[in-house]
This record gives structure tokens, C-alpha cells and sequence, in this order.
């Protein structure tokens, strides 16, 4: 028996949406685990989204449309995103709308409104996280392309379904340039999803907020968007690390019994990444912000490495 | 039906009456100016029918004219190439001639409506003709006519001295610029084997068969020349000083258009002329590239005037621009036809979108300019709440300009790191590791114009109003500049979620210049996605994002709106600080603090902290002042020293006037002798 293409691609736009929460949850545990505190559980976060849904909504009062347009708008676009990023299965009719570079620009359109929602009230903290994560993403970006271009070269391609076909089908060998490529994504990655070094998810200390500032005057139902969006995030870079870096498992077509495996794969592998997420950011300190750029400098100086690996030894 | 070029002809002569007879309606200025500029905008509207027309057939039209030199006859031709910087001039003269119906009677009673008019459609005119030469005479004859409009509209409001030097300087280096490009023909000319005057046109150019040093050298006075013009590092700064100063329509038109006319220039010396040329040559123009494009945004970040930050930012788009041409003729110097098509695509898509964004940005900042009377970032804010119909509009440009999906600017800048990507293909070593850097250097670009135009449009737009003036005076501008605003941001998003067709109908110019089409490959698999070399290599649908996004948004919005909560409007929390004022939001230079912080290094930045004690209470601060500068370093290094040597030598050269009639009387008759030795 076997799934069209179109319900897998539906399947994955429902896993997404319904399994995003739970791996925050999931990271939120582990953390508080390795932290020696009590979790609130994995399902902490459909409560929170839930409670969020049900609230009346405060706005300030010069408050203009692009601050209420922005929520639906980052939720629409990261949904879009997930329908893209091969989780389970390569045979995605929806995969061909952008390849990786493409993909790093569509957040790059959650970031542009969020940073102007954030200037849209006018207070000096929204002012700051926005000027803060410009900044950041700045940097990022081309280590950010460095590592995508490096694993471009070695499966010739761009495209997500492509790479991971390439990837899933070769044999297992160590590459030097992807290995350079995974630490310099890792880097990237938790700077792009506002994670510790970078920015700190927990805080809501002026001296160290960046993304929590920009959204810190939402509530009701545009928090719970924002933040839903913001589970998803997460949860895509990592399916895009391991859609880039470890693909094995996940199925070539819409055969239910290969769907079942790869959806294993997929949460074993979720779990396993976010526990080395929750040791990094349980093991280092926030940097300071102008720290940043030394930390950021030396992701590209991997990602750089790694492509020279590639062309000099590969 | 007409043939393209009687099209093109049409236009240009209507457009040179339109400078002719506008003196004549100066009595009536309720007829004059709706009448010039709608006929300006029938005549751009023509242009880009005879633009389409070529490119879409592929075509290639010429005529002689019979005035011009004894012996050199003026000649015209229309190609593909000519013809889409026909259509990149026709849209945005097309777009700004409505604009400017409205935007002009701002200047009504206080200054002259017929000078506007004038240099307006000559400016216009001298574009078309420049694309549409065909011989070297007659396109330095349209060069001049377009620099010299374009100057006296920097000068338009003559009475500031800030304006008048700006156009001195835009002048000077306009017209060394000219000179290059005189010689570069010269020696095209002198090469080329022809006798008389017949080397001088551009056919004798196109079959001349240059040695390799003489290729070069007419190639890389051509390029300095049209680099000039076009803004390039380091022969930028007389771009930040004149289009701030010009009115909002001329520098959308400068900025937008002229510019452009320096890349088509480029492509016709390369591609058409010399043709064959070692791969050093693209190495040149993609170093100058990255070098405009990351130095550009990055000065850009610095600025708080709307319109010089708009400037500066031309200078990256042009360095955008030329990263394709420089990969296009990187890979045609290899032999590799498909990937030189590509880059050239990517190059000449960027060049029609960055003509359309950036038009709408300063027809945008002249709607502000025109509304607030302020140039400076620092004193506006919350605009979007007095401009409802500006601030949509301005948005689409800094999102398109930002290289965000789904609008036209992320399209060309994907195609650019396409073209990055497959520089692999190289057969050089050392170019294939090198080249994939320029990639992160564009993706720093890229990311560095986000942050920029997140900072426009949240100082400017967003938050509370900062300025002196009561922000109830700001009002919506009217129909005429709105209109001219909504067609260039329709075009921003048509040719973002259409590039498909956009490429399909391009596809002309890289078979006449590369010989490879682009099409067959990037429109493989229909309209709805664009796949550049291969479906297995890269692809991305405009329209799926696109609607993608549209839908989930709706779906969204009407799930949550099932359900009636209640929206209320409450006062900004101040955590229980009680005097929240407009002056404590994030400014501009705040904004680009960290960045300026982290990189500049690249400027000379000056900042300076002065703290006055309070007078009864020396321990309390009394007041801070805050200065900061920041300096070009390229006029430091490149332009001051030049600028002080040309003063010296006029100092030394003073030294020979006494003021006495006796000295006067024997320099003369030294000169005689001289000269009479001389001759005999």
C-alpha cells in the first residue's frame, strides 16, 4: 500500500504543525533535566499555545498593521517552509518551490517582519532586538550559505530531495568537508534560531535579550502564533541539518511501511540532536553581543574549510 | 504594423518636440504639466512596446539618418540587447512621468516648470538614444546630451550651494568618464582597419580583430569610463552627493535608469564588440562587483539622509549587476555557453529589477520628502499612520531590494548565487576555490540590505513621529504619485512570482551574445517553476510561495477570527516609567550601531561624547551632546589628495600673474620668440 504524493505531503505539513510543540517540550525537558530542575512535561507547550488562543488580545495604541499582519505572516511563511524540507519521504510534489538557497531567504522574510514589528511600537526595546538580530543575521548569512554550498558540491545539487537522495544512497563514509560543514550549520544554526551562545529563548533581562524584544509587546493570539512559528523553526533547522548531514532512513516514495521507519528515524534522530543542542547550550555561557562576530567569523572559517576540503582532498 | 524601431523612433521625436514645445505652453501651467509628462509617459510606453517587440522576435532593425558628420551619417540599430534597456528606460519613464505629474506642482511658483520639462524629456531622450546608437560619434553625441540634462537637473534648485556642488563634482567625473570612453573608441576605431571615418561604427567595431593588448586596452578604458558613470567603487562619490540633491522623480530616474545605461555599455564592448577575451578580464569586473556591492550596502548602513542611503545602495545594486557580468564573462572566456547565459540572465534581470525597486524607492522618499520636508531619518516616524497608501507601497520596494521572497529582487540575486554555484564547471583550480567566496560575500550583501531596510522602514514608517512639526500637518500624497508608485510595485511582484516568462522572453539576448539559450532548461517544466539548469540541480516557484504564503495566512486569520475576542488599545507600557517619550525609540544611527561597531574599521568613523555638568549640581549631567561623523575613506585617500595637488599647481601656476602690464607685455613677447624659434 501506498500514500500519493500529495498525502505525504499533507501528512507532513500535519506532523509539522503537530509535532513542533512537542519537540520544544521535549528540548524544554532535557534542559531542565541536565539543569537539575523540575519540567513542566513535553506538553507544557500546547498548553501554553492553547491558553494564548483563548486570550483577549492588548495592543498598543500605536500599534499599525504590519505589528498585527506580522504573526500570520511568520506562521504562513514557516508553514511554507514546512512543506518543503523533506521530513519523511523525497517524494514531495511541493519540495521543487525552493531549493536550500531559496529557503534561507524565506526566513529571511520572518526575520525582516519580526525585526519591524519590533520597531513598530516604538519603544526602545523593540528598537534594540531588532538592531540586535539584524545584526546577527548579518553575520550568520554567509557561513550560512558557506556550509549549504559545501554540501551542494557534494551531491551536485541545491535541492533539498536531491541532496538527500544522493546523501541516502551513497556509502557511509567519512567526509572531511562535510564533517568541517556540520560544525560551521551547528553554529549558524543556533544563532539563527536564537539559541545559547547566541541569544538566550529564557530571558527577559534588557541587557541580553535579542529576539524576546522584539516580540515582547504581543499577546493572545499573535504570541501564540509567533511562538508556534517559533517551535517549528527549530524543529525545521534541525530536520534541515539532518536532511543535509544524516538523510538515512527516510523513504524515497509513499510506501507506508518505509513512511513508518523513516517517521522512527526522523524522531530518534530528533531526540538524539536535541539532546547535544541542550548539552551545548547547558555547557556554554550567553557571549556577549560583540562576541559575536568572532564566533560567527569562525563558522565561516569551517564552512570555507570545509569547501576547500572538498575540492582539495574529495 | 509598425516595425520596432519606427516605435523606438516615434518615441525619441516625441519626446525631443515634448523639449520644444514646452516654452510654448508656459502661459497655461494647468495644461503644461499633466500635458508633458502624460505625453512623457505615452512616449515611454512606446519605447517599452518596441523593446518588448525586438527582444520577444529576436529582431535586429537599422537605419541611417542623413545628418550627422560629413562622411559618418548618424546611425541606428536595434538589437535584443538595445532592446530591453529600452524596456528598463520605457517602465521606470513610464512609472515616473505619472509620478511626476503630482510630484512636480510641489515646485509650483517657485520654480520654472519649463526648465523641468525641458531637461526632463531630454534627459529621457538622450537614454533612448544612447541604447539606440549605433555609431561611436552618435552615442557620445547621446551620452553628452544625457549627462548634460541629467546635470542641469541636479542643479535644479540652484540657490543651495550644497546642490551646485554636487553637480560640479557629478559633472567632473561624468565627463573623465566620457573621455575614457572616447578614447576606448578611438582605439576600437584605429584598430579596427577601416579607413576614414567608417572605423567609427559600431559594425567596423563589432568585425574588428583586435590584438590582445589593444582588446584590453579599449575594453578597460571603456570599463573606467562606464564605471564612472555607474558608480563603481572607487569612481562612487559624486553618486551619494547628486542623486540626494536632484528632485525625487530625476533621481529615481538617475538611480533607476542611467545607471544602467553604463552596464548596457559594458555588455556591448564585451559581448559585442571584442567578443573573445581571456578570463582575467570577468575576474576584474566580478572583484569590482563584490567590492561595490559589500562596500556599497555597508556605507549605505551608515547613512540617516533617506536619499543618500537610497544612493549608496545603487552603488551595491550596480556592483550586484556587475558579480553576473563578471560570471558571464568568466564562463564565456572557458567556452562554457549555458553558464555564461545564466550569469548573463541573472545580470540582466537584476539590471530591470533594480530600475523598478529602485525607482519606487525614491519616487517613495520624494512622496516623503514631498509630505514631511525632511531628508533626515532622525526626524520622522510613524509615517505609516499619515501615509496609509505610501508606506504598502515603499514596503514592497524594501522588501524586493532586501532579496526577499516572493518579490523580483530575490529572483536575479537566486539566479546570481545559481550562476556561484556552478563554478565547479571551471577548469581553473585556484578560480573554482576563490569564486564560491564571492557567494558569501553577495549572501553578507544580501543580509546587510536587509538590516539597512529594516532601519528605513522602521525609523521612517513605523513608531512614533520624532520630528519638530506637528505630525497632523503630514499628509497622503495625491492620486497622480500614488499611481505611479502602485504600477512599479505591481511590477516588483509580477516579475518576482513570473520569472518563467520573464526568461522565456530574454532568452534572445544570451543566444545573440553567448550562444546558448537559457530557456530550454528553466522553463523545462512550465511556467510555475523556474529549474535554471536542471530540475535535479535547483528550482523554485514564485507563484507557489506566493500563494502558499497567501493561503496559509488566510486560512489562518479565519480560524482564529471563528471565535469574537476582544482588541484592546491601550497606552505603550512604560514599566511604570511615567514620561515615555518619542526621542527615547531606537534611532537610525542607533539601529546600525552594532554593525557599525563590528565593521567599522572600513570607515573613518568619528564619534564623540560631550557631557555638560549641571549648573546648581555638578555631580548631575546637565546635558549630553552626541557627534558623530563618519567619512568616506576613498575621498580621504582617492579624491582630497587630487583635489589639494590640482590647487597647489594652481597656486604655483598664480604665482605668474604680478598685476603689472610690463610683466604681461614680456611673457607675450617671450611666447613670440618661442614660438617663431619654433617654427623656424
Amino acid at each position: 500500500m501506498s500514500l500519493h504524493p500529495f498525502g505525504i505531503e499533507l501528512l507532513q505539513f500535519v506532523l509539522l504543525l503537530g509535532l513542533a510543540p512537542a519537540f520544544a517540550g521535549w528540548v524544554k525537558t532535557l534542559k531542565c533535566l541536565a539543569q537539575g530542575r523540575t519540567a513542566p512535561g513535553i506538553l507544557q507547550p500546547y498548553r501554553d499555545i492553547r491558553r494564548l488562543f483563548g486570550k483577549d488580545i492588548v495592543l498598543a495604541e500605536n500599534a499599525s498593521w504590519i505589528f498585527r499582519f506580522t504573526p500570520y505572516l511568520v506562521f504562513g511563511v514557516t508553514a511554507v517552509a514546512a512543506g518543503i524540507i523533506p521530513l519523511i519521504s523525497v517524494d514531495l510534489p511541493l519540495a521543487a518551490t525552493a531549493d536550500v538557497i531559496a529557503l534561507v531567504m524565506l526566513f529571511g522574510i520572518v526575520r525582516f517582519f519580526t525585526a519591524l514589528a519590533g520597531m513598530d511600537i516604538g519603544t526602545a526595546f523593540g528598537g534594540m532586538g531588532s538592531s540586535r538580530e539584524m545584526m546577527v543575521a548579518s553575520l550568520a548569512e554567509p557561513a550560512m550559505l558557506m556550509a549549504v554550498f559545501t554540501v551542494s558540491l557534494a551531491s551536485n545539487s541545491s535541492s533539498l530531495t536531491q541532496m538527500v537522495a544522493v546523501m541516502g544512497h551513497a556509502e557511509f563514509v567519512i567526509r572531511p568537508s562535510l564533517a568541517f560543514a556540520l560544525a560551521a550549520f551547528i553554529m549558524v544554526a543556533l544563532a539563527e534560531t536564537g539559541r545559547i551562545p547566541v541569544d538566550n529563548p529564557a530571558t527577559h533581562l534588557e541587557l541580553t535579550m535579542v529576539h524576546e524584544a522584539m516580540i515582547l509587546e504581543y499577546s493572545g493570539r499573535h504570541l501564540a502564533l509567533i511562538e508556534w512559528a517559533g517551535m517549528m523553526k527549530l524543529t525545521l533547522f534541525f530536520a534541515l541539518g539532518i536532511a543535509a548531514f544524516s538523510p538515512w532512513g527516510i523513504a524515497s516514495d509513499g510506501d507506508i511501511g518505509a513512511l513508518l521507519l523513516a517517521f522512527g528515524s526522523l524522531l530518534l534522530k530528533l531526540a538524539v540532536g536535541a539532546l547535544v543542542m541542550v548539552l551545548i547550550e547547558t555547557g556554554l555561557a550567553k557571549m556577549r553581543l560583540f562576541r559575536l562576530p568572532e564566533y560567527l567569523g569562525s563558522a565561516f572559517l569551517l564552512a570555507t574549510l570545509g569547501m576547500i576540503a572538498f575540492f582539495i582532498l574529495e | 504594423m509598425p516595425a520596432s524601431l519606427d516605435i523606438a523612433g516615434f518615441a525619441v521625436l516625441l519626446l525631443l518636440a515634448l523639449a520644444v514645445l514646452a516654452p510654448l505652453l508656459r502661459s497655461v501651467r494647468s495644461i503644461q504639466i499633466p500635458l508633458a509628462f502624460s505625453l512623457g509617459a505615452v512616449a515611454s510606453l512606446a519605447a517599452v512596446v518596441a523593446g518588448i517587440m525586438t527582444v520577444a522576435a529576436g529582431s535586429v532593425a537599422s537605419a541611417t539618418m542623413s545628418v550627422g558628420l560629413p562622411g559618418l551619417p548618424f546611425h541606428l540599430r536595434l538589437d535584443p540587447l538595445a532592446g530591453f534597456f529600452l524596456v528598463v528606460i520605457g517602465l521606470v519613464g513610464l512609472f515616473v512621468s505619472i509620478y511626476s505629474i503630482g510630484y512636480v506642482k510641489g515646485y509650483g511658483g517657485v520654480r520654472s516648470m519649463t526648465q523641468m520639462i525641458c531637461f526632463y524629456t531630454l534627459f529621457l531622450a538622450g537614454m533612448l538614444l544612447v541604447v539606440l546608437a549605433d555609431d561611436a560619434y552618435f552615442f557620445l553625441v547621446a551620452w553628452e546630451l544625457m549627462a548634460a540634462a541629467s546635470y542641469f537637473l541636479v542643479m535644479y534648485e540652484d540657490e543651495k550651494g550644497e546642490n551646485r556642488r554636487a553637480a560640479f563634482l557629478y559633472l567632473l567625473i561624468a565627463h573623465v568618464g566620457a573621455l575614457a570612453i572616447l578614447l576606448a573608441f578611438g582605439v576600437m576605431a584605429g584598430q579596427s582597419g577601416a579607413s576614414g571615418f567608417d572605423g567609427y561604427t559600431f559594425d567596423a567595431m563589432r568585425s574588428a580583430h583586435l590584438s590582445s593588448g589593444w582588446a584590453a586596452a579599449a575594453f578597460f578604458l571603456a570599463f573606467f569610463g562606464f564605471a564612472a558613470k555607474a558608480g563603481v567603487i572607487p569612481l562612487h562619490v559624486w553618486l551619494p552627493e547628486a542623486h540626494p540633491v536632484a528632485p525625487s522623480n530625476i533621481s529615481a530616474l538617475m538611480s533607476g535608469v542611467m545607471l544602467k545605461t553604463s552596464i548596457y555599455g559594458i555588455c556591448r564592448f564585451a559581448f559585442d564588440f571584442i567578443k573573445i577575451f581571456p578570463w582575467w578580464w570577468g575576474g576584474v569586473v566580478l572583484a569590482l562587483g563584490l567590492i561595490s556591492a559589500v562596500m556599497g550596502v555597508l556605507y549605505a548602513l551608515m547613512q540617516h539622509d533617506l536619499k543618500r542611503l537610497l544612493a549608496y545602495h545603487s552603488v551595491e545594486n550596480i556592483g550586484i549587476i556587475l558579480i553576473g557580468l563578471g560570471l558571464s564573462m568568466i564562463f564565456a572566456a572557458f567556452h562554457l555557453p549555458a553558464l555564461a547565459a545564466l550569469a548573463l540572465v541573472a545580470a540582466l534581470y537584476h539590471t530591470l529589477n533594480h530600475a523598478i525597486f529602485k525607482g519606487l524607492l525614491f519616487m517613495g522618499a520624494g512622496a516623503v520628502l514631498h509630505a514631511t520636508h525632511v531628508r533626515n531619518m532622525e526626524e520622522m516616524g510613524g509615517l505609516i499612520h499619515r501615509m496609509p497608501w505610501t508606506a504598502p507601497l515603499f514596503l514592497v520596494g524594501c522588501v524586493s531590494i532586501s532579496a526577499l521572497p516572493p518579490f523580483n529582487g530575490f529572483v536575479s540575486e537566486w539566479l546570481t548565487f545559481q550562476a556561484f554555484l556552478l563554478s565547479p564547471a571551471l577548469p581553473h583550480p585556484l578560480l573554482r576555490l576563490l569564486i564560491p567566496l564571492g557567494a558569501a560575500l553577495l549572501a553578507l550583501t544580501g543580509a546587510l540590505a536587509a538590516a539597512c531596510f529594516v532601519k528605513v522602514f522602521g525609523v521612517v514608517f513605523l513608531g512614533q513621529w520624532r520630528g519638530h512639526q506637528k505630525p497632523e500637518r503630514i499628509h497622503e500624497v495625491g492620486p497622480s504619485m500614488r499611481g505611479g508608485m502602485l504600477l512599479a510595485a505591481i511590477s516588483c511582484l509580477l516579475l518576482g512570482i513570473l520569472p518563467t516568462w520573464v526568461i522565456g522572453w530574454l532568452d534572445t539576448i544570451p543566444e545573440q551574445l553567448c550562444g546558448a539559450k537559457l530557456s530550454e532548461s528553466a522553463g523545462k517544466l512550465g511556467w510555475l517553476w523556474l529549474t535554471p539548469i536542471a530540475h535535479e540541480r535547483a528550482s523554485y516557484s514564485g507563484p507557489v510561495v506566493f500563494i502558499g504564503i497567501l493561503a496559509v495566512v488566510a486560512v489562518t486569520w479565519l480560524l482564529l477570527h471563528v471565535r469574537a475576542t476582544s482588541v484592546s488599545r491601550v497606552p505603550i507600557w512604560d514599566c511604570g516609567f511615567v514620561k515615555l517619550t518619542p526621542r527615547m525609540q531606537y534611532t537610525a544611527s542607533a539601529f546600525s550601531m552594532p554593525l557599525r561597531r563590528v565593521l567599522g574599521f572600513l570607515f573613518a568613523v568619528r564619534e564623540q561624547v560631550e557631557i555638560v555638568p549641571h549648573t546648581n549640581h555638578p555631580a548631575l549631567p546637565g546635558s549630553l551632546q552626541y557627534r558623530l561623523r563618519i567619512r568616506d575613506r576613498f575621498w580621504n585617500w582617492l579624491y582630497a589628495p587630487q583635489g589639494d595637488a590640482a590647487y597647489w599647481v594652481a597656486r604655483q601656476v598664480g604665482r605668474l600673474q604680478q598685476g603689472r602690464i610690463q610683466i604681461y607685455l614680456l611673457y607675450s613677447f617671450v611666447t613670440l620668440i618661442v614660438l617663431l624659434v619654433f617654427l623656424g
